[in-house]
């Protein structure tokens, strides 16, 4: 679908560069933070904070990298079924170890 | 459009192996929270940097193709393969280094330790290395766009592969976003 997509001129890039640029020193911040996390112990509440930065990582990763954002809605669509497929997935493994 | 799909695919794929990791770090928290006393973070984090830096070269590369500029889209590219390399040799150290304390499946030592460590360790070794494979396809893939970028083959109006070979190497980092704290930051 990258075909369809026509912002060749330099003034594209002027604007995509730093964008990028700012990006990847935002996901180098959060990147510090996931470790400064690991300083604190506080019990089963880290995973969680860990997991959730990096999902914040990976939403940036796909969004502006990917460029998920300017895909056509059918991609995104199917992207949040698989996510939402291993979400499923892992829930009811829980469920299933959980309560066994 | 097939890209994708086969990207959807790699993510039922790993979050497979994530569900191992889930699984088995509820019943043994312990076990996984001493095996995981094992891995050093210095080096788990330098590759985090590592894959991020080389994941904004790709967008670069594939900026400087955009903006018709050969030179930018070969001079990041190449970067992102020697960010790839190093990612590599890093990853090379860290599992001599657990070769080294006999930290490998099946070996004397590791038959010693508790079920719980036994399998942090291999779930570690099988998504390290399975993300390792992946980099090792990535840095072919990229190097052949190189080429291909060097001959002129793409360009300006036809980048497809390029953004397509892009799409696969963000992945690669967006995996490896998930391996890091789940093996080298967190275990309570």
């Amino acid at each position: 679908m990258t075909e369809t997509r026509t912002s060749n001129d330099p003034k594209v890039s002027a604007v995509l560069f730093p964008f990028s640029v700012g990006i990847w020193l935002f996901l180098l911040a959060l990147t510090g933070l996931t470790l400064l996390n690991s300083l604190f112990n506080l019990g089963r509440l880290n995973i969680w904070i860990a997991l959730s930065i990096s999902t914040c990582k990976a939403g940036l990763v796909a969004i502006f990298f990917m460029h998920l954002k300017d895909e056509p809605p059918f991609i995104q669509y199917v992207f949040l079924l698989s996510l939402a497929l291993v979400a499923i997935f892992v829930g009811f493994t829980f469920f299933d170890v959980w309560y066994r | 459009m097939g890209m994708w799909i086969f990207l959807y695919s790699e993510l039922i794929l790993f979050g497979g192996l994530f569900l191992l990791y889930a699984v088995y770090s509820n019943r043994y928290p312990r076990e996984f929270s001493m095996a995981a006393k094992n891995l050093s973070q210095l080096p788990g984090a330098l590759n985090t940097v590592v894959l991020l830096t080389s994941s904004l070269f790709m967008v670069l590369s594939t900026i400087g193709v955009r903006s018709d500029s050969r030179r930018d889209a070969l001079l990041y590219l190449g970067g992102t393969i020697i960010c790839a390399l190093i990612f590599l040799v890093i990853k090379g150290f860290e599992w001599h280094a657990k070769y080294e304390h006999g930290l490998i499946p099946n070996s004397a030592t590791m038959l010693e330790k508790p079920k719980g460590e036994m399998i942090f360790f291999s779930l570690y070794f099988i998504l390290t290395g399975l993300h390792s494979i992946h980099v090792l396809i990535g840095i072919f893939l990229l190097s052949l766009m190189a080429w291909w970028i060097h001959r002129g083959k793409l360009s300006k109006e036809n980048y497809v592969y390029l953004e397509n070979s892009g799409l696969y190497w963000h992945f690669v980092d967006l995996i490896w976003i998930y391996i890091f704290p789940l093996f080298y930051v967190v275990v309570p």
